[in-house]
């Protein structure tokens, strides 16, 4: 496979409130490839979103990298760790949105009421393009056109509360591809959204990865999304990427048991009516309140008694890049 | 079944369970507690009231006597050692003189007339709390009334003692500032209640009224209603008048708020819950909508009383408001408006200091407060 | 199911919101929430209604808890004593008895407990206001309830804040349960919740099916839960039932385009089932200004000149659904099992 574009190692982003420390992301690691999707899919509070902002350095105070490295391949073939660099300096900010666009869940706040969508997208061209105003309407009727905006012409010039959500979540990606990124962050994109508008929107993303050869990070809690979108999966529990591999062994033959109980316990349109669903017990702790050692072992079935509950159980590498962090494989074979 | 609950259980420690049975009066207080700035504050506010509810026990002479030799006496240097180094404060007794040149009368301490500060001395008579008559101050002098020889922030034109008044002054200042809350929360919550709560041209007829009681500039409409008061009213008649005329500006803000706090809870899923379950109206307001925002109404009365309390003293400043004999920061203020007072006796300024802490300790309290006040939040 | 006397059943109901505008509130059109809707529950049954955003799910269920107040049409509740009851045109103090007959269990667990009163109070407040039992035997009850909804004892003087939200999610359904209601009316209880909680939840639910005989009225937009609760599922669309049918028949055998669609686009967790998808072009129609004819003939890709002028009806369709399609006889349609 060709050389990743984007590699997280051992990514630590700790929350430092009054009340203690909240390890959202704690230490987690993947690579990203060319025109390839990565799936990083998890529970509320798993640090999923964390991991987005902090690949962006937009984590929000008090929250803080604080180890590991993000190495960037640039579109020069420069290798840069974004951990180094400086949170609003000038290469950040050329990053942002000029090497790594991102998509939220909510459009609504992330778009201005005050300007017109192509006011916006017009601002992020020009931020990272010299293009005359006349170039940059240009660029921004095409990229609406892209992203499936019916008369691109005249709804430049609306505004974001005339548009619907999905219209509206057009519009973010359009944004986000406004400086021809190579990486796409995607976070709960079709969260928001109607079934119907999600089943639009995600055949969008795909389509323009193709286009472009982007290589996109799509952040879910749906594991259906997931199934549908990505080649490669993380899941992630509290902080910790328990498993990561290629999206057909994830959900064929899951090794974790928490992806072996999330899959079981998740409704399908192809179940049986009224079938009664696997459920994993209790529910997920308090971030104040991690459980020592793995921290899943309050709700795992093959809960080992002075194993699991003493030290984090190490990585292990079951095949070339098929990962887990579990006690039940291979004892103690770190990476 | 019980598989769920067992799993839920884990990690309760005596304290999360503290933390999880607490109810919000507590949690409310346990965040409050934190913000250290509205802590002190606290205590000085209540150290103020403290202070205007023993008013006449801490003022040292009566209020109202007056005597020309004792015109424009400077603050008073406290001695606290005795000559032989003993521990026994005292001061030196005046003696006044008027220089020939500038006919002013200037004091000068006499060094071999001592007198010791005695606590629980006796001095004018009072009604301590309105129970009892007593003549016991907490300080004094051990020989000689302290009219004539204690004057620890100085005396004004007519030789009152500045301390004194500013003891009661402070008493009157404080008092407006509660009565004009209480009635401004009075028909605040009982207008934005009905407001809130009915809707339709009720609410619009209530709205209408706050927005034309707001837009007229208050000097003016507190000017024209003081004018009105009959002149030969007594100070209890005008003092209870000017808390009104003041609260009537002042219940609009709180109506607002609970207005707000009213259609913001209508719509919230548990009083839907509270209705289905056949809950009566009187049930859902009491039980559920006003202990929601009784949090935003103490906080929001924190935020009013420094308002009040600044009204009665520009109404007063003004000579709008309570005039002498009553005494309130206002017209103590008064007395150090025209320039030749500050220039003669700049200490007249002084009141000003405590109408300053007041505020800022009485604004600071309500930020803590409304930040404390939504531990849901 | 389906037995005997039906526990409800909605017959023509209508919710208009009238639009006004200007400065004397003229009347320029109404917002057709709700656009004449039937359908009865059975005891011990779960219908389902599904759709999208503003297809007037949500004003359905709260116009039968008579939360908000139907424009016209009739709801007839069977009460326990073999009568039936219109609640429609009742006023607040005729309603009150009836009210325990019908409970709710909210989307949001998190605003519909009143973070100031202790587990205990919540769920016993059905209890206390219809004045049922003593302090004692109400606290029995409450005691009782926690158990059903499998929360340990131990938490009933704790207040809101301390628990996740699927735990407060068991907690509501208590409440819901406190008066012994045959019917409950459950809007989106589960899509509020994280995944592994889910599964608790809609076990809970169907246990307590089971157990005590309860009928459900399930609001949701998310096919995949509904699959797993209903035993009838009605697709609304723009204020209107487009079909109505049992689970099995719905989800492998859908006879309106609407229903196809929405079938289609719902992702399937397995990646090797990655699937073409009928995508719908544009947007969910404006409810007030609802197209001509069908109001999904601008998104179908079946309709003809007639749906464009000609409002469907609800028709039975052999295999004992209904449908609102003028195309429903010849058009053949692929359902969740079946690849497109």
């Amino acid at each position: 496979m060709a050389e990743p574009i984007l590699s997280v190692r051992n990514l630590q982003t700790y929350f430092r409130p009054d009340e203690g420390i909240v390890r959202a992301v704690d230490g987690a690691s993947f690579d990203l490839y060319p025109g390839r999707t990565l799936g990083i899919v998890g529970e509320s509070g798993c640090g999923k979103s964390v991991t987005a902002r902090s690949i962006l350095r937009i984590v929000d105070r008090p929250g803080k990298v604080e180890g590991g490295e993000i190495v960037l391949r640039r579109h020069d073939g420069r290798l840069v760790d974004i951990v180094g660099l400086d949170e609003s300096g000038a290469e950040m900010r050329d990053i942002r949105g000029g090497e790594i666009g991102y998509v939220f869940q909510e459009p609504m706040s992330s778009l201005s009421a005050f300007y017109t969508i192509g006011n916006q997208v017009m601002e992020a061209i020009h931020l990272h393009k010299r293009v005359t105003e006349k170039e940059a309407r240009d660029r921004a009727i095409e990229l609406l056109h892209l992203v499936g905006i019916p008369r691109p012409e005249q709804r430049v010039d609306s505004y974001s509360f005339e548009l619907s959500g999905g219209l509206r979540q057009r519009v973010m990606i359009a944004l986000a591809l406004a400086a021809e990124p190579r990486i796409l962050i995607a976070d709960e994109p079709t969260t928001a959204l109607d079934v119907t508008t999600q089943a639009q929107i995600l055949e969008l993303i795909r389509k323009i990865q193709e286009e472009r050869k982007l290589a996109v990070v799509l952040i879910t809690h749906d594991m259906g999304v997931i199934a549908e979108m990505a080649d490669a999966v993380s899941v992630m529990y509290l902080g910790k990427i328990v498993e990561s591999g290629p999206v057909d062994e994830i959900f064929h033959a899951p090794k974790h048991p928490y992806t072996q109980a999330l899959l079981r316990s998740i409704p399908s349109v192809l179940a049986e009516p009224r079938s009664r669903l696997a459920t994993i017990s209790g529910s997920i702790p308090h971030p104040y309140a991690r459980p020592p050692g793995c921290t899943f072992n309050p709700r795992c079935g093959n809960f080992m008694p002075g194993k699991c509950d003493q030290a984090p159980p190490p990585a292990t590498t079951l095949s070339a890049d098929h990962e887990v962090r579990c006690f039940l494989y291979g004892e103690g074979v770190a990476t | 079944m019980s598989e769920a609950a067992k799993a839920d259980t884990p990690f309760v420690t005596a304290a999360e369970e503290k933390v999880a049975a607490a109810t919000q009066l507590q949690l409310t207080w346990w965040r409050f507690r934190k913000h250290r700035v509205a802590v002190i504050s606290g205590i000085v506010v209540i150290f103020f009231y403290l202070m205007a509810l023993f008013a006449d026990f801490l003022a040292v002479t009566g209020p109202h006597s007056t005597d020309a030799a004792r015109s424009y006496i400077p603050p008073q240097a406290i001695h606290w050692f005795d000559q032989d180094g003993s521990f026994k404060p005292h001061v030196y007794a005046l003696k006044g003189r008027r220089d020939m040149r500038t006919f002013k009368l200037v004091y000068a301490p006499d060094p071999s007339d001592r007198r010791y500060l005695k606590l629980f001395a006796e001095g004018y008579s009072y009604t301590f709390l309105g129970l009892f008559e007593t003549n016991r101050h907490l300080l004094g002098l051990d020989r000689g009334v302290p009219e004539d020889a204690l004057f620890l922030l100085g005396t004004d034109q007519l030789g009152r003692d500045v301390w004194s008044r500013l003891m009661l002054a402070t008493r009157t200042s404080l008092s407006i500032g509660l009565i004009g809350v209480a009635l401004s929360l009075f028909l605040g919550i009982l207008l934005g209640g009905v407001s809130g709560l009915y809707g339709g041209v009720i609410d619009t007829a209530i709205q209408r009224l706050i927005e034309i009681l707001r837009s007229i500039p208050t000097i003016p409409l507190w000017m024209g209603l003081a004018a009105a008061l009959p002149s030969d009213w007594s100070v209890t008649q005008v003092y209870i008048a000017i808390t009104v005329i003041i609260s009537l500006i002042g219940w609009t803000e709180l109506a607002r708020v609970v207005r707000g706090r009213f259609l913001a809870l209508r719509e919230e899923d548990f009083v839907t819950a509270a209705e289905l379950a056949g809950a009566s109206r009187l049930r859902i307001i009491f039980r559920h909508m006003v202990p929601s925002f009784l949090s935003h109404i103490i906080a929001a009365v924190s935020l009013a009383l420094p308002a009040m309390i600044i009204s009665e003293t520009t109404l007063s400043f003004l000579g709008l408001g309570l005039r002498p004999p009553a005494i309130s920061w206002g017209v103590l203020l008064q007395d150090a408006q025209n320039l030749q007072a500050i220039a003669i006796a700049p200490w007249l300024l002084l009141v000003a200091v405590p109408v300053v802490i007041v505020i800022l300790a009485f604004n600071f309290l309500g930020d803590g407060l409304r930040d404390a006040a939504d531990p849901y939040g | 199911m389906n037995s005997g006397n039906p526990v409800l059943s909605v017959e023509g109901l209508k919710k208009y919101f009238p639009i006004r505008r200007g400065i004397l509130r003229r009347l320029v059109g109404n917002v057709k929430a709700v656009d004449d809707v039937s359908f009865a529950i059975g005891k011990g049954e779960t219908l389902s209604l599904v759709g999208e955003s503003g297809c007037g799910k949500t004003t359905t269920s709260r116009c039968i808890l008579r939360a908000v107040q139907p424009t016209a049409g009739a709801i007839r509740f069977g009460t326990e004593d073999g009568r039936t009851v219109d609640v429609s045109g009742l006023s607040r103090t005729e309603l009150r008895p009836l009210r325990r007959q019908m409970q709710m269990i909210f989307q949001d667990p998190y605003s519909s407990l009143n973070p100031r009163m202790t587990i205990a109070d919540i769920i016993g407040e059905p209890l206390l206001v219809n004045g049922i039992g003593d302090l004692n035997a109400r606290r029995r009850r409450v005691a009782e309830l926690l158990d059903v909804v499998q929360l340990p004892l131990a938490y009933m003087n704790r207040f809101p804040h301390a628990f996740s939200g699927g735990q407060r999610q068991r907690i509501g359904i208590a409440r819901a349960l406190a008066l012994n209601p045959a019917l409950i009316v459950a809007d989106e209880p589960v899509s509020a919740l994280d995944v592994s909680v889910q599964a608790q939840i809609i076990n809970l639910l169907l246990e307590l099916q089971d157990r005590i005989g309860l009928s459900y009225l399930f609001v949701a937009h998310d096919l995949s839960v509904v699959k797993h609760v209903s035993h009838r599922v009605a697709v609304m669309y723009v204020g209107r039932i487009v079909e109505l049918a049992s689970t099995d028949a719905l989800f492998n055998t859908p006879r309106h385009p609407y229903t196809e669609a929405l079938l289609s686009a719902v992702p399937v967790p397995d990646p090797r089932k990655r699937a073409k998808r009928i995508v719908l072009a544009g947007e969910v129609a404006d409810p007030s200004r609802v197209p001509s004819g069908c109001a999904f003939h601008p998104r179908c890709r079946y309709a003809v000149e007639r749906c464009k002028v000609e409002v469907p009806t609800l028709q039975p369709v052999e295999g004992g659904g209904m449908v609102s399609c003028h195309r429903a006889k010849d058009l053949s349609l692929s359902g969740v099992a079946a690849p497109v």
